[in-house]
């Protein structure tokens, strides 16, 4: 199946009914990441460039390898070693890219709605790898791929999303894809770390961590992004790790079987504790193979052949 | 040389009705029901109002220093375009219109080569800094009739308190662009539900709120008269409603984008919607709107803001803030406020020519024999779109293409030149 747009730029544009078969798609493309000969030739002929503005080390890498494990010709490009240091212009760079016959860029970019500018300027199909705090909509598509292997859907199940929403992309596609699938997103962080008026995007603000944990089937935490601690949007990484960060005695108010996520990389000790990283209903390291099948998927549905 | 304007409605400050003008050497010499008169150049001005030239309390030229996006020249013809005979300029050229230098350098050029009148508007403070006074007194002799940072705040109150005393000594008007803009934050669009959905930082409505309030404050203190910027938000007309009621010599402007459009433009990272005070709300357009009714809200300015295409097809964080303004403002205004109802013409020349006027303290803004030509025939009933590509001024960053207006400025005449004739620029 290919998908109706041009361009994924966020699970906003996406249906649900594409949403399933993107995560149908991803399941038989796992098969092939983990059979011992890892080369299929849907994508042999095709280009992709990934675009990175911003450092990556999981999403740039797995679409690099979603794209040779399918035979396309594939081309990393980040603005420190670009034309970009040169002042080039996004539109520029694209324009330049699709004129190399590019048939995928990938572009990840600081700026919300930079794939968005990029996509109506170039011929090429532009998948969003995360735009400033807007969409991630691979690491939305990924994440539900990992619950729906374990839950079999999303009809009711409690998600609850802990730690700095403000400024992650991970959150508003995850609640946006959520609710589209008829899961149940609960929102928990500092009030300073929560954006004005999210509930209008569908979650729920819990009014206690433990609230946020209680029954949960599925725990996100997401990265505190150090980074931006000069701006003080909270006192220190110690008062975030005991008042919102998920521990081993509070996780104890989801359910047994609740399947722990985070988008990586993990700050140990802030938002999760080693222990539950580390234990047995942690998904993270499964999301990241996860995350090179979705990513398959998508180039496959966009520019593949039978 | 002689013109002779017939058949015309003239809306003036109290009255509206069928009148004839005559213009000698530049001057209004007769206005009169059924005046005849031989004149070398002859208005048929049916069906349309004849106003007082209209005068635009704020706008930027560009000029010097970023004439890539506008100069003088292209600047006031725009103007010209629009309807206006008289425009004041803002103080963030490059260098900074700061210093006598810099406003002789607008003056002159505006003298000889502007299309319009051009009252230049001085730095309140040196580089537009807020901390140091510019030489105002100094800007004064030069030509300045008021005194604004625009584009920037004078964050710091005890600067901005010294400002105002300084400022009054000299008689020039105090004109407060009111943002809190460490609390923007790097804002770049109304903070609510649309910017969490698209992921952009939001310039929380407080920004101007707060900052409104400080100035009223000083000025109600020190008994200072104020002029503030560009309101955008419900509660800016509220805090402004309640300072005259409390005998605050304040008047307020607002722009005709903050009473047609909301921060929806935004949606699909419009660049060309991005402005600063961003775009609000419904509830704040209505607020607005209500502002101008019951006379909280003053004037209806342009803040006029041409930026180069480059600057704007960026990223959506990346781009400049402002939209253009001239060639839009009277049918824009004329469409949401006197075709609605909520304003009448009369009401529409106190917001743009009779009030821009006094608050700037300049002998414009009426139609009167014995005053200076400045004069602006609109046809209020011709229906059109606007097309963002016609215009004259050197940039087109507006989001109003294909946007549906009434009325359309048939002529502009400024001390007696005829700069637009039948739509056309004249010159």
């Amino acid at each position: 199946m290919k998908l109706k747009n041009k361009d994924v730029l966020g699970i906003k544009e996406l249906t649900a009914g594409e949403i399933e078969s993107i995560l149908d798609t991803a399941s038989d493309m796992k098969k092939i990441v983990q059979s011992p000969s890892k080369k299929a030739h849907y994508l042999r002929g095709k280009s992709v460039v990934t675009l990175f503005y911003e450092n990556s080390t999981r999403t740039r890498v797995s679409f690099e390898l979603a794209g040779k494990y399918m035979s396309a010709d594939t081309v990393n490009v980040t603005a420190a070693g670009s034309s970009v240091q040169k002042g080039e212009s996004l539109l520029d760079t694209g324009r330049t890219l699709d004129a190399m016959g590019t048939d995928i860029i990938v572009i990840r970019h600081s700026m919300a709605g930079a794939p968005h500018l990029l996509a109506k300027h170039v011929k090429a199909s532009v998948i969003n790898a995360g735009d400033g705090m807007h969409e991630h909509p691979t690491q939305a598509l990924l994440d539900m791929f990992t619950i729906r292997e374990r839950f079999g859907g999303f009809k009711g199940l409690k998600v609850a999303i802990i730690g700095d929403i403000y400024h992650s992309r991970v959150a508003r596609s995850n609640i946006i894809g959520l609710c589209k699938m008829g899961a149940e997103p609960v929102i928990y962080g500092p009030a300073t770390l929560i954006p004005v008026d999210f509930e209008k995007i569908g979650a729920v603000i819990a009014p206690t961590l433990n609230d946020a944990l209680k029954g949960a089937d599925v725990v996100i935490a997401l990265r505190v992004q150090l980074e931006r601690q000069k701006k003080a949007l909270f006192p220190s990484q110690a008062e975030y790790a005991k008042f919102f960060g998920v521990n081993y005695e509070n996780i104890e108010f989801a359910g047994k079987n609740v399947l722990l996520m985070h988008p990586g990389p993990v700050n140990r000790g802030v938002e999760l504790t080693s222990d539950v990283v580390d234990s047995d209903n942690s998904a993270i390291n499964e999301q990241v193979t996860n995350g090179v099948a979705i990513r398959m998927a998508l180039l496959y549905m966009l520019v593949g052949r039978e | 040389m002689k013109i002779f304007i017939k058949n015309g409605v003239v809306a003036n400050k109290r009255e509206c009705k069928k009148m004839n003008i005559l213009v000698e050497d530049g001057i209004i010499t007769r206005i009169e029901q059924g005046l005849s008169a031989q004149a070398e150049e002859v208005i048929d001005a049916a069906g349309c109002y004849v106003l007082p030239g209209l005068v635009d309390a704020h706008c930027h030229l560009r000029d010097p220093g970023f004439e890539y996006k506008e100069d003088i020249i292209s600047g006031t013809r725009s103007a010209a375009m629009g309807g206006f005979t008289s425009v004041a300029c803002m103080a963030n050229t490059n260098p900074a219109a700061d210093n006598k230098a810099v406003i002789g350098y607008i003056t002159d050029k505006a003298r000889r080569h502007g299309a319009v009148n051009v009252f230049p508007i001085g730095a309140m403070t040196k580089g537009l800094k807020g901390e140091e006074l510019a030489e105002i007194g100094e800007m004064k002799q030069a030509g300045i009739v008021g005194v604004s940072d625009d584009g920037y705040s004078v964050e710091n109150s005890a600067v901005m308190k010294k400002v105002m005393q300084y400022a009054n000594m000299f008689g020039v008007s105090i004109i407060c662009h009111s943002e809190d803009s460490r609390l923007a934050e790097g804002g770049s669009i109304n903070e609510g539900a649309l910017s969490t959905m698209m992921g952009l930082r939001g310039i929380p409505k407080a920004c101007e709120e707060i900052m409104i309030a400080r100035d009223l404050v000083l000025s109600e203190y020190l008994n200072i008269p104020v002029h503030i910027c560009h309101v955008s938000t419900a509660l800016g007309v509220e805090l402004i409603r309640n300072a005259k009621q409390r005998g605050v010599q304040v008047t307020a402007e607002t722009c005709p984008h903050y009473f047609t459009l909301t921060e929806k433009a935004c949606e699909g990272y419009n660049t060309l919607a991005k402005m600063n005070p961003p775009l609000r709300t419904d509830k704040d357009v209505e607020a607005i709107i209500n502002g101008l009714c019951d006379g909280t809200i003053d004037i209806i300015a342009t803040d006029h803001a041409p930026h180069h295409k480059d600057e704007k097809d960026v990223e959506f964080d990346k781009a400049a803030f402002g939209i253009v303004g001239f060639e839009t403002a009277l049918p824009l205004a004329y469409t949401a406020l006197v075709k609605t109802g909520f304003l009448d013409i009369r009401q529409l020349v106190e917001k743009m020519c009779i009030n821009p006027s006094a608050m700037l303290k300049i002998d414009k803004g009426e139609l009167k024999e014995g005053k200076t030509a400045d004069i602006t025939i609109f046809n209020a009933e011709e229906k059109y779109t606007i097309d963002i590509t016609k215009f004259v001024s050197k940039s087109n960053n507006s989001p109003f293409h294909g946007y549906p207006v009434y009325g359309k400025v048939m002529a502009t005449i400024i001390g007696g030149r005829i700069v637009v004739k039948d739509g056309k620029l004249n010159i």
